[in-house]
């Protein structure tokens, strides 16, 4: 498993190709890109600032990937989190998770995805703009986020 | 006893504190310090403090960076992280 929160940006052909090619066995690989709007509650988002709490959050990245692999008959599990300034349709999360199947990688991937959206700590700050004037402001926790990991605890 | 604390996004921005390092009392502290009672003892410094960690803002809470819920414990030499609900992804 790899887990990196880094600023620079990432290169999920290369990381994907890399992950195709660590195991013969492999028959699926399922990978999820998040990045930023230009939009957000319907105002123009000019950049997006994400902050997070260094040795925790790769803990609770790492927890979270174990967790897959412990439910899920998947190989591996390659979680990457941007931290820092970012602009629209910059990159911000890559998650790939490799198996023999499908079905397995694919319920793996958006577990971790949901689980990532409601334990790991990261906090994002948005720069929105109307005319002339900026504003900032920090995004709020979404209930829908929470429906969504909870749905895992259900199965 | 002696404990680091560590405060995050929004709480960090308004309260002006990034980390600091606190010493409490150990006959009213030692084996009952809690999560709640913590934010109870740092929300008496002023009425910005009471807003932003027994307010409407909801706050977690961490110790050695693990999610716990208020009434976990705190033990001397411990990392505590106040911050508010995670938005990553």
């Amino acid at each position: 498993m790899t887990i990196r929160v880094q600023t620079q940006d990432f290169d999920a052909g290369l990381e994907m190709s890399l992950l195709r090619n660590a195991r013969k066995d492999t028959g699926a690989i399922v990978s999820f890109i998040g990045q930023v709007r230009d939009i957000n509650e319907g105002d123009a988002v000019s950049l997006l600032t994400l902050e997070h709490y260094p040795g925790m959050t790769e803990k609770a990245l790492e927890a979270i990937a174990v967790q897959a692999k412990s439910r899920w008959d998947i190989f591996d599990a390659l979680i990457i989190h941007r931290v820092g300034t970012l602009k629209p349709s910059d990159q911000i999360v890559l998650v790939a998770v490799t198996g023999a199947h499908r079905g397995e990688a694919f319920k793996a991937c958006e577990f971790i995805m949901d689980y990532l959206k409601t334990e790991a700590p990261f906090w994002k700050k948005e720069v929105t703009r109307s005319g002339e004037s900026t504003t900032e402001r920090w995004i709020e926790a979404k209930v829908t986020d929470d429906e969504a990991r909870q749905r895992w605890t259900k199965l | 006893m002696k404990i680091k604390v560590f405060y995050f996004a929004r709480l960090k921005e308004t309260l002006k504190f990034s980390t600091e390092d606190l010493e409490l009392p150990d006959g009213e502290n030692a084996g009952t310090l809690t999560i709640l009672k913590l934010k109870a003892h740092l929300a008496k410094r002023s009425d910005v403090w009471q807003q932003m960690l027994l307010g409407k803002l909801k706050v977690r809470g961490a110790i050695n960076h693990e999610l716990v819920d208020d009434n976990a414990l705190i033990a001397d030499g411990d990392e505590v992280a106040f911050f508010p609900p995670v938005t990553g992804g």
